[in-house]
């Protein structure tokens, strides 16, 4: 019974590294797909993942128009203090006072691109963007202001 | 036509008719040792690049392509930045050792260099215990590590050279055992001797299944000696840093790197000696005409075709396998290899006795 087992052993092993070797033999003598992306080479080409989280964003559309409320969700939820919403009131046409975003402050430097601001955000104001080209000679460059100036929220969005 | 051993025994034929013996005696030492050197660092340039070359394709990449053309000068590159490189000695480090050990892996590998045979009637020294001294030099490479470890005052070190020197220790039998499951066969120990045994076919191929299975067992037990992937315990990057090597920097590194590789040569240069028939070229029994187009390629080209084969089979090993844990490295050799081995080296015996080889 024993031996029947022993054999059994190296007979199981021999084939699992069989087919390991013939796995990578094959990706060895199939010279073809190349995953290695030649950076600085392929820059024009280069095609980013979509789910690659590279910096925080705040689209806007055509009218310069944006989806922030500034309820201030995304400053709660992020765990370094990285996001900053200063509000401001605005008054609508019938005279009433409506809270708005006067500066939706974002530190890249501060940012472990965990995606939480993204997800806790109730109107989808704000999302990740595939870019990674960071790199600048002074650190104050990298606190960026998401909003564009003149912008205002979106018709419809509470 | 062209072959290493008329220029060797040319160049013996100028120097002793130009000087007297003793004069020529030390010029043509001088002169081996100088080639040895030469081929140690063709060898580690060459080979670090083809493992990375490997490595690169196994894994779908495409290794190094940006210094020269092809990227072929890359591991040229790497010898100028570990040579510029400050060798730091450790302030705890036991300093007298921790310097002499690169330089004791190295003399191991230099030493391993004698036996072997180049090409037809080109060896260093064709002592008549030839594969005996190969093993028993090659055990002495684990004193180098232990030394290294231990004078590196660094816990890492120590656990790496520890677990190198159980590693060697038992894996030295299995290579053991699988050579002398051959040297039966040929009844000599003698390089030339074995090279000889084989003009008529290799050893693999005559031995029937015991000289396979015991290939085999040669192949993974060198791969452990050597210390390379799968069972690179000693080093183990995930683990130890760089075990017994975690302290070193620059050319003494670069010493240690370097005997890494030049050993994976020897030791398949070794097994392509002993089962693959060393420079013999490659005859199928009474193909007169195919055998005669073998015979055209030089010796020296067989014997290195042969020998990088093995490296590469090594390497493929390496970016293969992943690690072994410490105690599945030790059940391996002593409940499945060394018993394998045992029974191996009794049914070759039987054969070679009862004459069923061919």
């Amino acid at each position: 019974m024993f031996l029947k087992d022993y054999i059994k052993d190296i007979y199981g092993a021999i084939k699992s590294l069989l087919v390991g070797l013939n796995r990578t033999g094959y990706y060895f003598t199939h010279h073809k797909e190349i995953i290695t992306e030649q950076y600085p080479d392929n820059r024009a080409t280069l095609v980013m993942a979509e789910r690659f989280k590279g910096e925080v964003v705040m689209p806007h559309d055509a009218n310069n128009e944006h989806r922030c409320t500034g309820c201030t969700a995304c400053e709660l939820a992020c765990p370094n203090g990285t996001i900053k919403v200063v509000t401001k009131f605005e008054v609508n046409a019938e005279g009433k006072k409506k809270k708005a975003i006067d500066k939706l402050v974002y530190h890249l430097e501060l940012c472990t691109m965990c995606n939480l601001c993204v997800v806790a955000c109730p109107s989808d104001a704000i999302k990740m963007a595939p870019t990674f080209e960071h790199s600048v000679y002074d650190r104050s460059l990298l606190t960026k202001i998401l909003n564009n100036p003149g912008s205002k929220i979106m018709e419809g969005v509470e | 036509m062209w072959s290493l051993s008329k220029i060797a025994s040319s160049i013996h034929e100028w120097l002793s008719s130009t000087f007297n013996p003793t004069i020529t005696q030390v010029i043509e030492m001088v002169i081996a040792g100088v080639s040895i050197i030469g081929l140690f660092a063709v060898l580690g340039l060459v080979l670090v690049l083809m493992e990375r070359r490997v490595a690169a394709w196994i894994q779908i990449r495409l290794g190094p392509n940006r210094v020269g053309p092809l990227g072929l000068l890359q591991s040229m590159a790497d010898t100028v930045k570990l040579l510029v490189k400050e060798g730091l000695t450790p302030n705890g480090a036991d300093k007298f050792l921790f310097n002499l050990a690169p330089f004791i892996a190295m003399i191991v590998a230099m030493l391993l260099m004698a036996p072997i045979a180049f090409a037809k009637d080109f060896q260093l020294w064709d002592l008549n215990i030839g594969v005996l001294y190969v093993s028993a030099v090659s055990s002495i490479m684990v004193i180098s590590i232990l030394m290294a470890g231990w004078s590196s005052n660094n816990k890492y070190s120590l656990m790496g050279a520890m677990r190198s020197g159980a590693q060697i220790v038992s894996y030295e039998l299995s290579a053991g055992l699988a050579i002398l499951s051959i040297v039966v066969l040929t009844g000599s120990l003698q390089v030339s001797t074995i090279i000889q045994s084989q003009a008529d076919g290799w050893w693999i191929f005559k031995g029937h299944i015991p000289a396979i299975v015991s290939f085999v067992i040669f192949m993974i037990a060198v791969t452990a000696e050597t210390n390379r992937a799968p069972f690179d315990l000693a080093e183990a990057e995930s683990e130890l840093t760089a075990g017994f090597h975690t302290e070193y920097s620059g050319m003494k590194f670069a010493l240690f790197f370097l005997s890494e590789y030049v050993n994976v040569f020897i030791v398949c240069a070794i097994g392509a000696t002993i089962f693959l028939g060393g420079w013999m070229p490659f005859h199928i029994g009474h193909w007169e005409s195919f055998n005669h187009i073998m015979d055209y390629i030089p010796s020296s080209i067989w014997f290195f075709g042969k020998t990088f084969m093995l490296i590469f089979l090594i390497m493929w090993f390496r970016w293969t396998f992943p690690r072994l844990r410490i105690d599945q490295l030790l059940n391996l050799e002593w409940k499945y290899l060394l018993p394998i081995s045992m029974l191996n080296l009794l049914i070759m015996t039987a054969i070679a006795i009862l004459g069923w080889h061919f």
